[in-house]
């Protein structure tokens, strides 16, 4: 009987030091909610978390939280409680396992930290920049918590930005500062705030440089890699750590380029991965790209937090720009030069789309997007069918297909 | 004349559904197959098919000189030493019959493929039904139980239709209901089922655009040739349609063996 071939893989050395600032990242909050020591706000993934770390907040990001859900496959079982509420199995599946999550008081924070719960929060901050869903899902724990809410309403679908847009929207952050000064209890501290913007700046260039190790060829790592090793860019945003993590991690990257390490052994193709990860199945996927000897190179989701405009001599309109000029928030054309760009630098054989069935804002398939890049770069594309988190909309036998008959056509 | 003396290639194709398996010369020629319900024993069933398709061809097992498995259940065949998928085997099989660019409908008990390969056989791109039985033969199955009809009467009746009645749901349970409906308004059933098989060619139609050549394959083409007029009709182009369309992938992947055992 033809078995799949087992693939091991090399570790990354500073995937101790990952985990141990994830970890700190939550024993920090619990501490503080027991103790009372510090204030906590919640923050969507792409929320103005550098004013909160500048205004002394202690940051939640509930979409970590969401992933975490998904990684540990408990997120399935816990959408239902809130589709039970009324928040329908086709929005953003992060939001329902989340609310799930707080309904059923079962969190992967137990298992992996001995932590009872999430931190409760004093304050909840959206940007609206990724979807609407941020913003109702923090209205829903406003309501259910009393927790004030304030956020950002960032301008949608944009192609050439406009300066009145950035205008706007450092406006709209400047202006939370008295509402989140009304919360912490202190006052707004301009020098405190540009230091974390420093720091969110500094995280961003190494974390870009450690995304664009991957255009070697082969490969130093893998997008699997890259989604684990991008937490401390997501939760440690704007602090000293998540910027020493990068640093530690990028000349790692660099050795194995120098030494001609293979995160794939053997890397026969290159792939681009469009759209969010399938959290619930990170690992299998990892293996069966790996097996296949293809190595998923690149990805939008990864390079979503590369904020390489930030600049803490323009604190304000700097945040402005770093979160309007973001993927998700641009035009079809925009995301389409954007691939393309990445298909220069990166020099991928494929594209492998994720039309996660919850989130419409990660899935650039929906309007013929894989077909024009098909024809515009000359590679052949793949759409698989899933989700983020609800893996009752993944089809495991049909996408291992789908995966396996891709590879045939690009060995044909 | 054959030259099964000299080896032969087995396919085979172990589908939701069924399983099939084509015996090939090293000529190519097909000198043995068979098609099996694949239940719940992929491999026994395997087995069987295959005893069955070499006693057509008047060969023992041991003339097997390479064997590829396909299909769902490609990796349960103990027998076989390497896999494929089906994608791969149908445009190898469809290619082996019709040389030439072309797009190719494979319609299968659960899957749905719309398969473009050029001039060389080379695939371009292929696209499968999202995980959802409209469109698939297990619609017209369950559609078939729904109208306590027998599945090999389906293509009959649907040619003494005179009034098509179009279905407007997308889901197969919902479009048990409806039929139910169409019946309680007094719709008869040769139009009902040409419906159902109009429904089975939109949900096909709408997963890629045709170019090239169109071949059609798979079980369900097999047994109902009518949907092929249909699809002619609705199209109009010419379709092409290989002798044993059940047989394509299983096919494709003995042509696959063939190529391994000389590799
Ligand atoms: S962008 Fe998608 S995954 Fe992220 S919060 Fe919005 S709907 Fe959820």
């Amino acid at each position: 009987m033809t078995e799949e071939k087992k693939v091991t893989r090399k570790k990354i050395e500073a995937t101790r030091v990952c985990k141990k600032i994830m970890a700190d990242h939550f024993y920090e909050m619990d501490e503080a909610v027991k103790t009372g020591s510090r204030k906590i706000a919640w923050c969507t993934s792409v929320g103005p978390a550098e004013l909160l770390r500048g205004m002394g907040f202690l940051v939640y990001f509930p979409e970590n939280h969401g992933a975490m859900l998904g990684a540990t496959r408990m997120a399935t079982d816990l959408i239902p409680y809130a589709n039970a509420l009324g928040y329908s199995p086709d929005i953003c599946s992060y939001l329902t396992c989340d609310i799930g999550s707080y309904l059923q008081k079962k969190t992967p924070l137990t298992m992996a930290y001995n932590i009872e719960s999430v931190p409760r929060p004093d304050v909840l901050v959206f940007n609206t920049n990724q979807c609407r869903d941020v913003q109702d899902w923090f209205a829903w724990y406003s309501r259910e918590l009393n927790v004030p809410l304030v956020g950002v309403h960032t301008h949608r679908d944009i192609g050439d930005i406009e300066p009145i847009q950035i205008k706007d929207i450092a406006a709209q952050i400047e202006e939370l500062v008295p509402a989140l000064e009304a919360v912490s209890g202190e006052k707004f501290d301009m020098d405190r705030f540009k230091e974390a913007v420093g720091y969110s700046r500094r995280t961003s260039e190494l974390w870009r440089a450690c995304l664009e190790t991957a255009a070697a060829i082969p490969s130093p790592w893998t997008f699997f890699d890259a989604t684990i090793h991008m937490g401390p860019a997501v939760v440690a945003r704007g602090t000293r750590e998540g910027m020493e993590y990068y640093e530690l991690l990028l000349p790692e990257l660099k050795q194995r380029v120098k030494d001609g390490v293979a995160a794939v052994e053997g890397e026969r193709h290159r792939l681009y991965w469009e759209g969010m990860p399938i959290w619930g199945k990170l690992r299998p996927l990892s293996e069966q790209f790996s097996s296949l000897k293809a190595c998923v190179v690149a990805s939008t989701y990864c390079n979503s937090w590369i904020f390489d405009q930030l600049d803490p001599a323009r604190p304000f309109e700097s945040m402005a720009e770093a979160y309007t000029e973001l993927f998700i928030v641009r035009d079809e054309p925009f995301k389409e030069k954007y691939i393309s760009e990445c298909f220069e630098k990166f020099r991928f054989d494929g594209i492998v789309f994720h039309d996660a069935k919850t989130c419409p804002n990660n899935s650039n398939n929906r309007y013929g997007m894989p077909e024009r890049l098909s024809k515009k770069l000359g590679i052949p594309v793949l759409t698989i069918n899933g989700d983020l988190c609800d893996l009752r909309c993944y089809s495991e036998e049909q996408t291992k297909t789908n995966i396996e008959a891709f590879i045939e056509q690009l060995e044909e | 004349m054959t030259n099964s003396s000299e080896g032969v290639f087995a396919g085979v194709d172990v589908g939701a559904s069924r399983t099939k398996v084509a015996i090939l010369d090293r000529e190519a020629n097909l000198i043995g197959h068979c098609v099996r319900k694949s239940g719940t024993d992929f491999s026994g069933t395997s087995e069987l098919c295959l005893d069955a398709a070499l006693l057509m061809a008047g060969v023992s097992r041991e003339a097997i000189r390479y064997c590829i498995s396909t299909g769902y259940g490609r990796k349960n065949v103990a027998f076989s030493s390497e896999t494929k998928t089906e994608i791969g085997c149908h445009a190898k099989g469809c290619y082996h019959y019709f040389p030439m660019a072309m797009t190719i409908i494979d319609i299968g008990g659960q899957d749905n493929k719309v398969i473009k390969i050029d001039d060389q056989g080379r695939r371009i791109n292929f696209k499968m039904n999202r995980k959802c039985a409209a469109g698939t033969g297990a619609f017209l199955e369950e559609m078939s139980a729904r109208l306590d009809i027998p599945l090999e009467d389906m293509d009959a009746l649907a040619r003494q239709s005179t009034e098509m009645v179009e279905l407007g749901s997308y889901c197969t349970v919902f479009s048990g209901t409806e039929v139910l409906e169409k019946i309680r308004q007094g719709k008869k059933v040769p139009d009902i089922v040409k419906g159902l098989f109009y429904s089975v060619i939109k949900r096909v139609l709408e997963m890629d655009s045709l170019t090239d050549r169109v071949a059609m394959t798979g079980g369900v083409v097999a047994h109902n040739p009518y949907l092929v007029d249909m699809v002619k009709e609705i199209t109009s182009r010419e379709v092409l349609v290989p002798e044993h369309p059940q047989l394509t992938g299983a096919v494709g992947a003995a042509l696959f063996a063939m190529e391994a055992a000389n590799r």
